[in-house]
This record gives C-alpha cells, sequence and structure tokens, in this order.
C-alpha cells in the first residue's frame, strides 16, 4: 500500500512538473491509438442504418433480377414468396457523355409515376421526364453532373432532371458487385460476384448483352421510350430489370440462389438481394482499413521514437531520482517499477484518448458517401478491441522505456546518485578523419559519433517518416494511374469515390505523421544541444564561431536524418506494395524527392533548436557542466 | 557527544577494498581498510579530496559494493547480500546524510521525509506520522508542506536528516554534512547531531571540516585509500567546540 502510494506519488508530480513533456507524449500514443481504433472501427462498420434508411425511404427490393425478356421477368414476379413487384423495366447499355468525360451506364427505362417497388429518392431535381434523365448520386458526383445539365447518352442529349439513390443497385464504380449473392454455403462460391472472380463476364447481362467489361459502370433513370430509343440494331434490347419484394426478405438469397441453379443457361437470370447491396455498400467505408490500418503502424512507430527521444532525455533526471530510491532503500523492483509507472499511466491514458478520440472520429470515415442517405453513427467498440489499443499504447510505452527502467533499477547507486551519465563514445578514426573537414561538419560528425544511440533514433524517426511520405506518393501516382488507364477503357476521366476516400485518409495520417516527426526532430536536436553544450562552449572558447557551432549541431541532424531518408524510399514502396498489391509504382524521382524534402525539413527544424542552444555565455556553460 | 559506546562492534569492516578501472588505469579508491565501530560511537573521517573517504561511506551505506574484504553489521554480513538485501539495509539499517542533500525537488519536506517508511511498507498514515515527528524534531514543523526549493540549504539538510531517521536505523552515515552550508546552518546541523548521538545512535560522519570532526568520539585520517592516523577525543570539547569555533550564536 505504501509503495503502492510511493509510486503513484512520484508518477502524478512528475506528470505535473512536466506537463508540456507528459502531453506530448500522450499526444504522440494517442495519435497511434486513435488510428488504430478508427482501423478496428471500419471492420465493424456495417453501413447496415444508411443502408435500411434509404432502403425504407426507396421502398427497396429484396431482390432484383435481370432477365432476357419482360415474360421471364413476368415468371418471377409471379413467384412463390413474392409480396409485390416492380417492373419489368427496359435496360438499355449507352456511353454517357459529359464534359469531355465518358462512361458507361445502365440507362433503365421507367414509368414517369412512382414505383411500388425500388422508387429512387431523389436528393435533388425532379424524376424522368421525356428528354430528363435521373442519374445516381455517386456517379452524378464522380461524372461531376448537377440538375440543369445536358448530358449525351450513344450520341443523343438529355437533360439532368433528377439526382437520386436507390437501395437496388451498388453504388459507382462498383454497380458490378452485389449481384448474385447466395445463401451460406453457397455464399463463398458467390462471395466475389464479379465477372473475373466468378468466371462469367458479368457484365455480359442474360442474352449476350455486353455493356462493359469494367467495373466502372453507372446507372441512369429515364422514361421508357427514352431507353428504348438508346437501342438500335447493334445495341438491341436484351434485358429487362425486375424489382421484388418478398413476403419474407430473410428469404432473398434462397430465392435467387435457388433460381439461378436451377435454370443456370445464357438466358438464365441474374440476381442481387438486399443484404448484398448492403455489404457491398460497407465496402466503400471498408476499403479504408488498407490505409488506416499500416497508417496506425507507422504512428505507432513513430509514437516509440517519441517516447524514447522524451525519455531519454530526462535520463539523467530519472537517474538521480533513482539514485536517491536506491540510497533510502528501494529495491531494484520499486526502482523499475517507479521508472515504468509514469509511462504506462500516461500510455494507458493516451489509450483512452485515442480510443474516444478514434471512436468519435469514425463516423466521419464511416459515412455512406453519396450512395446511401442517412448517418453510419459511431460503430460500437467491443471489448477486444478496446484492449487491443490498450496494448498498442503499453506495447509503445514498453518498448521505450523497459531498457532504461531495468538498466537503471541494476545500475550503481553511487553513480545514480552522482549523475554520472553514460560517457560519450570516442571513436579515433572519425576523430582523425573529421579533423580534415570545415568546422561546421567536424563537430557534426563527432556530435553523432559521440551518441550513436541518440543518432540511430534520430535516423529511425526520419525513416518512419519517409516511408509515409513515400507511401503516399506511391498511392496518389497509383491514384493518377488508375484514372489514366480508365480513359482508355471506359471510364474517362471520373474521379473514383473509393480512391478519393482512401487519399483523404492517407493525408490525414500523413499530416499526423508528419506533425510527428517535426516534433521528434525538435526534441532529439534539442537533447543533442543540452548533451552538446560543454562539447558546444568549448569549441567556442577554443575561437569557433557560434555560427559554426549551430551549424555544426544542424549537420549531425542532417546525419542522422540522411540514413534514414534513403532507408525511408524502399520501405514506403514496400508498405505501399503490402497495401495496394497490384499498384503501379511511382516514378524513382517521385520518391527521391520525398525523401530529399524530407531531409531538407529536418535541417530546417534543427536550425532554431541549434541556435537556441548556443545563445547561453560560454563561460556560464564551462562553469557550471563538467565534461 | 556521548561516550564511546562499548560492547561487541556493530560495524566490522576487515581488509575493506574498492578500486575502480583497470591496467594502468586503476584507482585503488578503499585499500586494506580494517574498522571497528561500537554501538553509541561517533566516528569522524577526515582526509583530502579524493582520498576515499566517500567512496568508504558508500561501502559501509551498502550504496556500492566492495571489490574484496568483508563489512558486517553486528553478525550480519553485509557484502554479500543480493541486491534486494542491500535495498533492506539501506532502508533499515542505516540513515544517509549527503553533502548535496538528494531531496526529491517535487515532494514536500513532509514527503520526502515519508518516503523510507513507505519504502519499507508502513501504512501512509504511519509514515506520516513519523514525518510529523521528525520534522518537529528537526524544528521544520511548519515547513512540511513546502517544496525543497522554498528551503534554505540548512532547512534542506535538516529535513534529509529527518529522512535518514525515519525509519529508526541503528547508523546514520553522513557525506560532508555541513559541506554545502554556511555557519548558521552548519550548527543547527552539527546540534542535530548531538542530538541524535546524545540519544545512543551510532554516527559515522565523512567531512572535511576539522571543527565538525573535533565533535566525534574518534576521528580517523584516510590518505590514497587507507587510514594513515586515529585519534580518540574524550569528549572535552563537546558544547564548547562551536563556539570556539565561530559557530556559536
Amino acid at each position: 500500500m505504501g509503495t503502492a502510494l510511493l509510486v503513484f506519488r512520484l508518477a502524478a508530480r512528475d506528470v505535473r512538473h512536466h506537463a508540456a513533456q507528459a502531453v506530448l507524449l500522450v499526444v504522440a500514443i494517442a495519435a497511434a491509438t486513435a488510428t488504430l481504433t478508427m482501423a478496428i472501427a471500419l471492420s465493424g462498420v456495417t453501413s447496415q442504418s444508411p443502408y435500411l434508411t434509404t432502403r425504407a425511404a426507396t421502398k427497396g427490393p429484396d431482390v432484383v433480377a435481370y432477365t432476357t425478356s419482360a415474360s421471364q421477368a413476368a415468371n418471377l414476379a409471379r413467384a412463390s414468396g413474392v409480396s409485390s413487384h416492380s417492373g419489368p423495366f427496359p435496360v438499355v447499355s449507352a456511353t454517357i457523355h459529359f464534359d469531355g468525360r465518358f462512361s458507361d451506364v445502365f440507362a433503365e427505362g421507367r414509368s414517369m409515376t412512382p414505383a411500388e417497388v425500388d422508387q429512387p429518392l431523389l436528393t435533388a431535381g425532379s424524376w424522368v421526364r421525356p428528354d430528363g434523365v435521373v442519374i445516381e448520386r455517386t456517379f452524378a458526383d464522380a461524372l461531376g453532373v448537377s440538375v440543369g445539365d445536358r448530358i449525351s447518352l450513344n450520341g443523343t442529349s438529355f437533360a439532368v432532371a433528377g439526382i437520386a439513390v436507390t437501395a437496388a443497385q451498388s453504388p459507382y464504380p462498383n454497380l458490378c458487385n452485389g449481384t448474385l449473392v447466395g445463401p451460406t454455403p453457397a455464399a463463398s462460391k458467390f462471395s466475389n460476384a464479379c465477372p473475373s472472380s466468378f468466371n462469367i463476364p458479368f457484365l455480359a447481362l442474360p442474352g449476350g448483352q455486353y455493356l462493359s467489361s469494367s467495373d466502372d459502370v453507372g446507372q441512369i433513370w429515364m422514361t421508357e421510350a427514352d431507353a428504348i430509343g438508346l437501342t438500335s440494331k447493334a445495341n438491341p434490347l436484351t434485358t429487362y430489370v425486375v424489382n421484388l419484394k418478398l413476403t419474407n426478405p430473410g428469404d432473398a438469397p434462397a430465392f435467387a440462389y435457388d433460381r439461378f441453379t436451377v435454370t443456370s443457361s445464357p438466358t438464365a437470370p441474374l440476381f442481387s438481394t438486399w443484404e448484398g447491396q448492403e455489404a457491398e455498400d460497407a465496402k466503400l467505408v471498408q476499403d479504408g482499413q488498407g490505409v488506416l490500418q499500416p497508417g496506425a503502424f507507422l504512428l505507432a512507430l513513430l509514437a516509440v521514437a517519441s517516447v524514447a527521444v522524451l525519455v531519454g532525455r530526462r535520463l539523467s533526471e530519472y537517474a538521480r531520482r533513482v539514485g536517491l530510491l536506491k540510497a533510502v532503500g528501494g529495491t531494484p523492483s520499486v526502482v523499475a517499477a517507479t521508472f515504468l509507472a509514469e509511462n504506462l499511466v500516461l500510455a494507458l491514458l493516451a489509450a483512452v484518448v485515442g480510443l474516444v478520440a478514434g471512436w468519435l472520429a469514425s463516423p466521419l470515415i464511416t459515412g455512406p458517401g453519396a450512395a446511401l442517405v442517412g448517418a453510419a453513427g459511431a460503430p460500437p467498440i467491443s471489448l477486444l478491441a478496446a484492449l487491443e489499443v490498450i496494448g498498442l499504447a503499453i506495447l509503445v510505452a514498453l518498448a521505450a522505456t523497459l531498457v532504461p527502467a531495468i538498466r537503471a533499477s541494476r545500475g550503481s547507486t553511487v553513480a545514480a546518485l552522482n549523475d554520472v551519465g553514460r560517457p560519450p563514445k570516442r571513436r579515433g578514426a572519425l576523430i582523425r578523419i573529421s579533423s580534415k573537414l570545415p568546422i561546421p561538419a567536424l563537430f557534426g560528425l563527432r556530435l553523432v559519433a559521440r551518441r550513436p544511440r541518440r543518432s540511430l533514433l534520430s535516423a529511425a524517426n526520419i525513416a518512419v517518416t519517409t516511408t509515409g511520405i513515400v507511401t503516399v506518393v506511391a498511392f496518389h501516382a497509383f491514384a493518377d494511374n488508375t484514372l489514366s488507364g480508365a480513359v482508355a477503357l471506359t471510364a474517362g476521366g471520373l474521379s473514383d469515390p473509393v480512391i478519393n476516400r482512401d487519399e483523404q485518409m492517407l493525408t490525414i495520417i500523413t499530416v499526423m505523421l508528419v506533425t510527428l516527426a517535426a516534433l521528434n526532430t525538435l526534441f532529439t536536436t534539442w537533447a543533442t544541444v543540452l548533451d552538446a553544450r560543454h562539447a558546444a562552449a568549448l569549441m567556442q572558447a577554443l575561437g569557433a564561431r557560434v555560427r559554426q557551432v549551430s551549424s555544426g549541431l544542424v549537420v549531425a541532424q542532417v546525419l542522422c536524418a540522411l540514413p534514414g531518408a534513403i532507408l525511408g524510399i524502399p520501405l514506403g514502396v514496400g508498405l505501399f506494395k503490402l497495401a495496394v498489391k497490384h499498384g503501379s509504382l511511382p516514378p524513382v524521382t517521385w520518391a527521391a524527392a520525398a525523401a530529399l524534402a524530407t531531409l531538407v525539413a529536418t535541417a530546417a527544424l534543427t536550425i532554431v533548436p541549434a541556435r537556441l542552444g548556443t545563445r547561453q555565455p560560454v563561460a556560464e556553460v564551462l562553469q557550471s557542466e563538467t565534461a | 557527544m556521548s561516550e564511546t559506546g562499548s560492547g561487541a562492534p556493530i560495524v566490522r569492516a576487515k581488509g575493506l577494498h574498492k578500486e575502480y578501472g583497470s591496467g594502468e588505469g586503476l584507482v585503488r579508491a578503499v585499500d586494506e581498510v580494517d574498522l571497528e565501530v561500537a554501538p553509541g560511537e561517533a566516528v569522524a573521517i577526515m582526509g583530502p579530496s579524493g582520498c576515499g573517504k566517500s567512496t568508504l561511506l558508500h561501502l559501509l551505506g551498502g550504496l556500492d559494493r566492495p571489490s574484496a574484504g568483508e563489512l558486517w553489521l553486528e553478525e550480519r554480513r553485509i557484502d554479500k547480500l543480493s541486491e534486494r538485501g542491500l535495498a533492506q539495509f539501506r532502508r533499515h539499517d542505516v540513515g544517509v546524510v549527503f553533502q548535496a542533500f538528494h531531496l526529491m525537488d517535487e515532494l514536500t519536506a513532509q514527503e520526502n521525509v515519508e518516503l523510507p517508511a513507505l519504502l519499507a511498507g508502513s501504512s501512509p498514515r504511519q509514515a506520516r506520522r513519523r514525518a510529523r515527528e521528525l520534522l518537529d524534531q528537526v524544528g521544520l514543523a511548519d515547513r512540511a508542506a513546502h517544496l525543497p526549493s522554498a528551503l534554505s540549504g540548512g532547512q534542506r539538510q535538516r529535513v534529509a536528516i529527518a529522512r535518514a531517521l525515519a525509519n529508526e536505523p541503528q547508523i546514520v552515515l553522513a557525506d560532508e554534512p555541513t559541506g554545502n552550508l554556511d555557519s548558521a546552518a552548519t550548527l543547527e546541523v552539527l546540534r542535530l547531531f548531538e542530538g541524535l548521538h546524545s540519544a545512543g545512535l551510532t554516527l559515522i560522519v565523512v567531512t572535511h571540516d576539522e571543527r565538525i570532526a573535533a565533535t566525534a568520539n574518534r576521528m580517523i585520517s584516510m590518505r590514497d585509500g587507507a587510514f594513515v592516523d586515529e585519534m580518540r577525543l574524550t569528549g572535552g570539547t563537546k558544547g564548547t567546540l562551536a563556539d570556539s569555533a565561530g559557530l556559536g550564536a
């Protein structure tokens, strides 16, 4: 009880006396834990709430069937278990052009009166009319089209009458997905419902009509007459869609699967179920996991570096406290506990802050996008997820403090009391080589050699930062390539909402990475400045100018950063390849430029602490410090 | 101070040796020292800087381990204790007072004094009560809630002495306890030590100051890690030395 009080008291007082450092430590770890919380939250996102809202608002069907004839559709509408339906509606493939961009679309012919099942919810404008089409909202966003604009379909001009959402189709650009989701165990067969994995050209609709070889197909609605008007001899009408409401919506997968297996012929209907659509809608959100998880990993690495730098900077202060505790009878375990307690408590606090912040921020990234209406809300965080986040925080704190804690508990009491820090390393060869260099380089090189562990930490800090930046650059290059590739295929110049969302998240993570790295650089520089105070004063006493000494400090940081920046290039490329399996790599010059920018930023960040550190009068430093 | 204690020695060192470095850089900080201190005795160890007297005190206090030799506290051999055993020895059997006070800056005077008791497993209430008693004893009851930074040098050293007494040790070791103090503060500390000695506590004090050393029962001179002279003082100066040395009020 007494020991626990003591450990708590020392930790609490230390935090109070070094509040700024404690806050920085919490921020560093919380950044990593918040990102991990969001990544975990994404895995649990189902978009259920927005999908159900949209489904209710649009009288969403339980099953959507694509057939080769109106009579086939009519038969399905009369099938057992179907309580109501809309359609059959003709579906025609077309190419849409707007403002230099183009894409393939499903053009669905609709009545101007509202349908009993699947009546898309207008978010702008009005429903279809002759010469007036309605465009699905994610597709409209990607195309950059608004109500009142004029678009061209297979060369015929139409006005955009409205923008709408539907629960019957997956949003752009994944219209192909969500179709044919069967019940377990058939679900495994259909879980990857895209054409390539399903081994039939998905968009080869029943009847042999090919709409597109790409996923990037948009959905539009128009009057039946206008839709029929898009057909031609080369582009005949062979597909109808019928939207079915079942007596029991839970039977949808079985309904679709039974009819698909029984009649699996070239003219068999294709089905999609509402559960499949819901899962597909969630994919837009879940895709962000691929960005957040590596981001959390990188942030955790930087947090380790942050904590190590913060703890390392105060090691001599800690050492004195350790000596004192030992002198009055503290056992090694009490000493280690005291050393660790503060950082572990702060790590726990950071875990809680990260959990809450990540949970509160998750609705920002779990929003359903333009395809649905309603909000996803903050997804629930399970106990296991919370433990995972807390585990990361503790791991970060332990990684940075366990070794110093054990070393402190085993070290000499007298040395600790006398504040005898680890003596700087002497490297004779390096001293000989550096003596031929200009003063800033000489001083910088010797400072690097003097504290190899700190130099290593600086290099690691920059390596992690460069890794993050190169990953972002690679992702941007990949996104650009994907879009320019699409121009050659079907979707000319349209933005991809999935990639856009990933890029936004990546940018946020990069900003966090760069901020943490900048703080780390400042702290490392300051630790180097403090450690080198005596040597710097001595240099000045021997005739070196202040500018030469402060330049030496900058050189020291840049020398450490250089290997880190170089190492960060392959690490960043590797991380990108892990996250995006088939992504094309960025040009080497991009990655090199990113690494160079990191080096320049490091030098810039070092200048101020280096200048400040050399402002103290030389005599004062020499009198107060021992070498 | 009281007369030299009698009976079996409470502290016994035999061939105590401590060296640092190796080869040409080898330093014998303590070189084959034999020492016996009787219960209740006050021993002053004097010598020039670097002669090894602080190192000897660190060995006697279990703050450092000897390179060779034996160290006994009554019938218990100290130099062979584990790290944990040494910690318990420091916790229960000795109290150490340092020249640099070595108080925790972020703890109040009372919390600093509570520290050894809490480490020894006392309840927070017991530790608090004992700390108040001790601060009262050293005349700092009204400064209990102050941080060390708000105390004078003499007051800090009195807090350090109170801390050294927290677990009622058998021996108090003091390393240059007045080295950082002015005359008035030195007198305060000196009076405290006199009080402790009168109460039967064993004192071993390392000092440069002959005036302090003269208050002991025995004065040992050290040079180059070894004892070179020993003088038994027979108490005639007690109470007058401070005045004659210009420390009196």
